[in-house]
């Protein structure tokens, strides 16, 4: 009963140790992300009133100023943008005279369905590659990771633009571009999803020929157990469990890889949004949106931390 | 019983010549090694001396026409204004290489100096670089590059620093943990108790340590600085046009990949087979480095 209260105990101090670590990524992210602001402010009352080529008279800047707090001392202008990132205001975009949350939000939906998708079909591809070939025969494991370290050699972009030619100009299998369902998904998913796969299937099958060396493996062999049915339900079970510690690379590439595949494939999105933002130079809207993905990796390994630990309870102890 | 006997003959013994030989043996070089490594001399002649290479001008219009598939002219065909494709694949290696060598070259500097700082400065300056190091590491590399192109602007020049700067906090973290490994060493101890100073023991004994492994890590993230460079050149961030530059290549091929898919393969593959051979070579490193080490 102690013990298990004791461990209980452990488990809270370590979620509240990782929250606050989070908490503290992410204030640090919102301070860098205000002195790129302010730093590159010196005309944002300009871009304000009117973009390019604008000539506002002095009083009309001074009234920009006031109404965006610029003209506050710096620490009440940090203040400010801190509290105003509490309420999930990122700040209003410079060229599109909407709110940086909007603009997001409006974009989200298509990037999440994209992000999801691949992130599935990266998982289901490595776990099947990988168990049919952990521990297998010497040319299966060689073609199998020779065949990984190529695709992961593949910069996305020129992946989607392979898969483009064979797929869509070649056979007209699948839509060149577009947000219409299904069928426009296949593609950019794929793109997004093969490299991240093949990683994935490295060290799932480098994990997995580890387990299938344990004692216990022996034991269900020896109890008569399929050499399938070994390996789905007693290696994979553990192999996953390291597969989660790469949820940070997962995120990374697939945010990153949303810029690419959604401008190639012409697909509404985050990605999209991201690079219209840097080609017009709207800073707050970059600054949003890189904002909001290091607030997703954040909440995602936050929740991927607690749920290790809850499931692996030697996380805990070490 | 398999599992039993592996690990008894695997023991070396370190002055059995049949170990050595053995071993000598698994180190030799493989096929694939071997022509990764030739593709990347290939690709260093290019970027040194392309004429020695290129059959043609790289800017020169053909008078032969535009789009040509592949032929006895042109081995690879012509673009949409007619310049040999070959030849700007073998004069894009030069801004390809600067941009993966150059990139990595700084970012492995930048890293080195945080980590170091961090790992031998106090408590307070160790928090806050790591602390900085932990905000930069949340962001994705690429949004991380495409922020200090909206700051800095658009080039050939920028993307190289913008690369650079996003794998900066990768570095910095692990000189900082092999800073914290060299520091407790034996060897770092002695020198103190001999009464080096304490500048003359970090430049003598940590830094070359601490280092070893970055070499190996940094030959392996070369093929990441390129395709990340590409892939902002693709977005149209890089070198503009007509400059025989492989991502700027691509991006301008794009326009036209329904009539002449050809001309966008070569480029991509280019990056591509750079990439996979940077990465098949640094591997073979890493994996010669670790049987070194234990």
């Amino acid at each position: 009963m102690a013990a298990r209260a004791e461990r209980a105990r452990a488990q809270v101090r370590r979620i509240g140790a990782r929250v606050l670590a989070g908490v503290g990524v992410l204030w640090g992210a919102a301070t860098l992300s205000f002195l790129a602001l302010h730093a590159t402010a010196g005309d944002a009352a300009l871009a304000t009133v009117a973009g390019d080529g604008a000539n506002p008279t002095q009083a009309v800047l001074e009234r920009v100023r006031q109404d965006y707090g610029l003209d506050l001392p710096l620490h009440r202008q940090y203040l400010n943008y801190l509290g105003n990132l509490l309420t999930g205001d990122l700040g209003e975009s410079y060229q599109q005279r909407i709110s940086v949350t909007r603009a997001i939000g409006e974009q989200l939906g298509p990037t999440v369905a994209l992000a999801l998708s691949a992130a599935l079909l990266a998982l289901v591809l490595a776990v099947t590659v990988a168990v049919f070939t952990a521990g297998r025969r010497r040319w299966v494991r060689s073609t199998a990771s020779g065949v990984e370290v190529v695709i992961a050699s593949f910069p996305t972009f020129v992946l989607g633009l392979l898969l483009l030619i064979v797929f869509s100009f070649r056979t007209g299998w699948f839509p060149v571009s577009g947000n219409d369902g299904f069928s426009a998904l296949v593609l950019p998913a794929v793109t997004l999803a093969l490299p991240i796969a093949a990683v994935l299937g490295q060290v799932l099958r480098a994990e997995l020929e580890d387990v299938l060396e344990q004692p216990f493996i022996l034991t269900a062999r020896t109890r008569g157990m399929r050499d399938t049915a070994v390996r789905v339900r007693h290696a994979l079970r553990h192999a996953l469990i390291q597969i989660v510690t790469m949820s940070g690379y997962m995120i990374g590439t697939l945010l990153g890889g949303a810029v690419i595949t959604e401008t190639l494939f012409v697909r509404r999105g985050v990605g999209q949004l991201m690079l219209t933002a840097v080609t017009t130079k709207d800073i707050p809207l970059v600054l949003g949106v890189v904002l909001f993905a290091a607030a997703v990796y954040v909440v995602v390994n936050l929740v991927v931390d607690i749920v290790y630990g809850l499931v692996d309870p030697r996380v805990v102890t070490a | 019983m398999t599992a039993l006997d592996v690990p008894v003959a695997a023991v070396p013994t370190a002055t059995s010549p049949t170990a050595r030989r053995r071993r000598s043996r698994r180190r030799a070089i493989r096929p694939g090694v071997a022509l990764a490594a030739v593709f990347l001399v290939l690709l260093v002649v290019a970027a040194l001396v392309p004429e020695w290479l290129a059959p043609q001008d790289p800017l020169a219009l053909s008078p032969d026409g535009a789009f040509l598939p592949p032929g006895p002219g042109h081995l690879l065909g012509t673009d949409q204004t007619g310049r040999d494709v070959l030849s700007r694949i073998i004069h894009g290696a030069r801004p390809t290489l600067i941009l993966g060598l150059g990139a990595t070259a700084l970012a492995v500097t930048g890293g080195t100096l945080l980590g170091l700082l961090a790992g031998i400065g106090g408590r307070f300056v160790e928090g806050t670089l790591m602390r900085l190091v932990d905000v930069a590491l949340a962001v994705p590399d690429l949004l991380l590059a495409l922020v200090v192109i909206t700051l800095v602007g658009t080039g050939t020049s920028n993307v190289l620093f913008a690369v650079a700067f996003a794998s900066v906090p990768y570095y910095a973290r692990i000189v900082r943990a092999q800073v914290h490994v060299v520091r407790r060493a034996t060897y770092v101890e002695a020198a103190t108790t001999l009464g080096l100073s304490r500048s003359a023991v970090i430049a003598r004994h940590v830094l070359p340590n601490a280092l070893k492994p970055l070499v190996v890590l940094a030959t392996i993230r070369i093929g990441d600085a390129i395709a990340n460079g590409a892939s902002l050149s693709f977005l149209g961030l890089g070198t503009p046009p007509p400059a025989a530059e492989w991502g700027s290549m691509l991006s301008t091929g794009i326009q036209y990949i329904s009539n002449d898919w050809f001309m966008l393969a070569v480029p991509g593959l280019a990056i591509t087979l750079t990439v996979l051979a940077v990465t098949v070579v640094g591997r073979d490193l890493r994996r010669r480095s670790e049987g070194r080490a234990s």
